[in-house]
């Protein structure tokens, strides 16, 4: 614990990640709205920040070489109605450094904007992961703004997962953006549930510079009652041997609408990219099996699309 | 009483009688077989026992445990103690075995899965966690499928076509599976035109263009269906399936 800050328990609690930051080896960093209210620091991360009016500017680093063994945490929330918070990301992963991040991001309250903006650097041979989970309130409606532009170096491996299943998603806009060099990897996922007149859009591109680059976007998304869904996936391959793939699922129910838009662009003879999308409702027969064990329809669905989700 | 009753069911799809009148009275405890070539309307009386969409609005009566079950869904009918076991089971996208088996389960206990994955001749450790997706075999996905009625407890097992994209090892364990049920007092309907199936039923319903034209015990029935698959030639029906894939 830093500077004797008292940390905001309930953030924690709600992100289920108290034990977590406890822990002396886990490194974290907690955020409430422009605040930083609890880090810890580990060896070979560097992480400096600067409080503003609307929020942090956060500049993170790996050292070149260092594993980091234990997932960074990392927990952003917005404890008040009607406020904004805006996080100034900026992550550098050096050359055959490797660490994984766990972020939650918590908004319990209506009114909530949170912005991030990051911008992220994968040295050669470096290795990160970044898996974000959402908690929203049920009952209230938030907006998230999310923002990342990412290189990755030669041998450098990129992969991230977005997570928004659990409480109302209100209004979410994800837009990333990541170009890999030589034989690096970039995965991206993105997992949302939406209800009510909730919006979800969400922009994904891969550009693969580097030969034998590989690339996957695979996107995830539930709409139930009146929320809408759209969907831009890009990859672009301009080297040898690159290899990328888009997929995107999505589960319509009631009045929900959903839009895929899979853009694969290939600009050399020996790349290759190959997409799939599937816009529907929940499949008849798998419907029909688990009532036919003698769940309910509601049941049966919640459950499909739980498995679609990984929830 | 018996524990089903098809009381002279007949059922029209696009305006096409698809069943003729079907009549049959089921047992507790014992395995039947519905047998006939393909077209027969094998599947189609399977769906309509267990009430699929489409497959509800019949003539006639299905009596389980003494009571109509034609206006009830097909959840409730699941509920009374009926399940289907598809032809072809569905895939699921990331939903894992064990929830799938666990969402079937009578008794919710995590050993349950287990269990029935062991019942079916497949090993927990491999694939209790996996997702029910393509990335498993039909075989497989078949298997997990028959978990999950074992682990359902079911009264009235429906398979359709049990055999089918198994290969001959795994048939054993299928059949295994039929007998466990049966000695937990299930009753087993398989839907057939395999004589290796049909020879795990004690009794058996000959189907031929939608009606049952002749019934009685396995031994009986067997040789319309001994390699040489005769063509129903019964009580003045058409010939329906005769040669090649007829059997
Ligand atoms: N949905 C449907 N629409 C029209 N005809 C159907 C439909 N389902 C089945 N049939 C017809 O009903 C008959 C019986 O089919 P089915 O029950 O699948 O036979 P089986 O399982 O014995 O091979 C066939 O002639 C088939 O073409
Ligand atoms: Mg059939």
């Amino acid at each position: 614990m830093l500077g004797g800050v008292k940390m905001d328990v309930d953030l924690a609690k709600m992100a289920e990640i108290d034990e977590a930051l406890k822990d002396e080896e886990t490194a974290h960093i907690m955020i409430d709205r422009n605040r930083v209210i609890s880090r810890r620091d580990v060896k070979g991360l560097v992480i400096e920040t600067h409080e503003r009016e609307d929020g942090v500017d956060v500049r993170l680093r790996v050292l070149k070489g260092s594993v980091i063994k234990k997932p960074i945490h990392m927990c952003f929330g917005i404890t008040h109605e009607k406020t904004m918070q805006r996080i100034n990301m900026e992550i550098e992963i050096e050359d055959g450094a490797e660490a994984s991040f766990l972020s939650h991001c918590i908004l319990p309250k209506s009114g909530a904007r949170h912005e991030m903006e990051a911008a992220i650097y994968i040295g050669e041979n470096a290795k990160y992961s970044y898996e974000e989970k959402h908690i929203h309130a049920f009952d209230a409606k938030v907006e998230v703004v999310s923002k990342a532009k990412v290189k990755v170096g030669k041998k450098g491996v990129f992969k991230t997962d977005f997570e928004l299943i659990k409480g109302r998603v209100g209004i979410l806009e994800i837009d990333y953006e990541a170009e890999g060099d030589e034989k690096s990897i970039i995965e991206m996922t993105t997992r949302v549930s939406g209800r009510e007149d909730d919006i979800i859009k969400v922009r994904e591109t891969g550009y693969l510079k580097g030969e034998a680059a590989k690339g996957a976007l695979a996107t995830r998304i539930a709409v139930r009652h009146r929320a809408r869904a759209e969907i831009y996936n890009k990859m672009v391959a301009t080297a040898a041997y690159a290899r990328g793939h888009v997929d995107c699922k999505e589960i319509i129910q009631d009045e929900g609408e959903a839009m895929a838009v899979p853009v694969v662009e290939v600009r050399h003879p020996k790349a290759h990219v190959t997409h799939e999308a599937a816009i529907g409702s929940v499949d008849k027969k798998q419907l029909e099996t688990l009532m036919a064990r003698g769940l309910s329809e509601d049941e049966a669905v919640e459950l499909i699309i739980e498995g679609m989700l990984g929830a | 009483m018996s524990l089903l009753e098809l009381e002279d069911v007949k059922l029209e799809i696009n305006g096409k009688e698809i069943l003729k009148g079907i009549t049959a009275n089921l047992d507790k405890g014992k395995v039947y077989a519905f047998v006939g070539p393909n077209g027969a309307g094998k599947s189609t009386l399977a769906y309509t026992i267990m009430g699929l969409e489409g497959y509800r609005d019949i003539e006639g009566d299905i009596i389980f445990e003494g009571e109509s079950i034609k206006k009830l869904g097909i959840d409730e009918r699941a509920r009374r103690g009926i399940t289907l076991a598809w032809q072809e089971p569905a895939r699921y996208e990331g939903l894992t075995v064990a929830k799938f088996i666990l969402a079937a389960a009578r008794r919710k206990s995590p050993d349950v899965a287990r269990d029935a994955l062991l019942a079916v001749g497949l090993e927990p450790e491999e694939y209790i966690n996996r997702a029910l997706d393509k990335s498993l075999s039909g075989g497989e996905r078949k298997k997990i499928e028959l978990a999950s009625i074992l682990a359902m407890e079911a009264k009235l097992v429906i398979l359709d076509e049990p055999d089918s994209g198994i290969d001959v090892a795994s048939l054993q364990n299928i059949f295994d599976a039929i007998k466990f049920m049966k000695e937990r007092g299930a009753t087993i309907l398989l839907i057939t035109h395999s004589p290796f199936v049909l020879r795990q039923a004690e009794y058996a319903f000959l189907m031929c263009s939608g009606m049952v034209v002749e019934e009685g015990k396995m031994e009986d029935i067997v040789p319309y269906f001994e390699g040489k698959c005769l063509p129903c030639r019964h009580k003045n029906m058409p010939d329906v399936g005769r040669g090649k894939d007829g059997c």
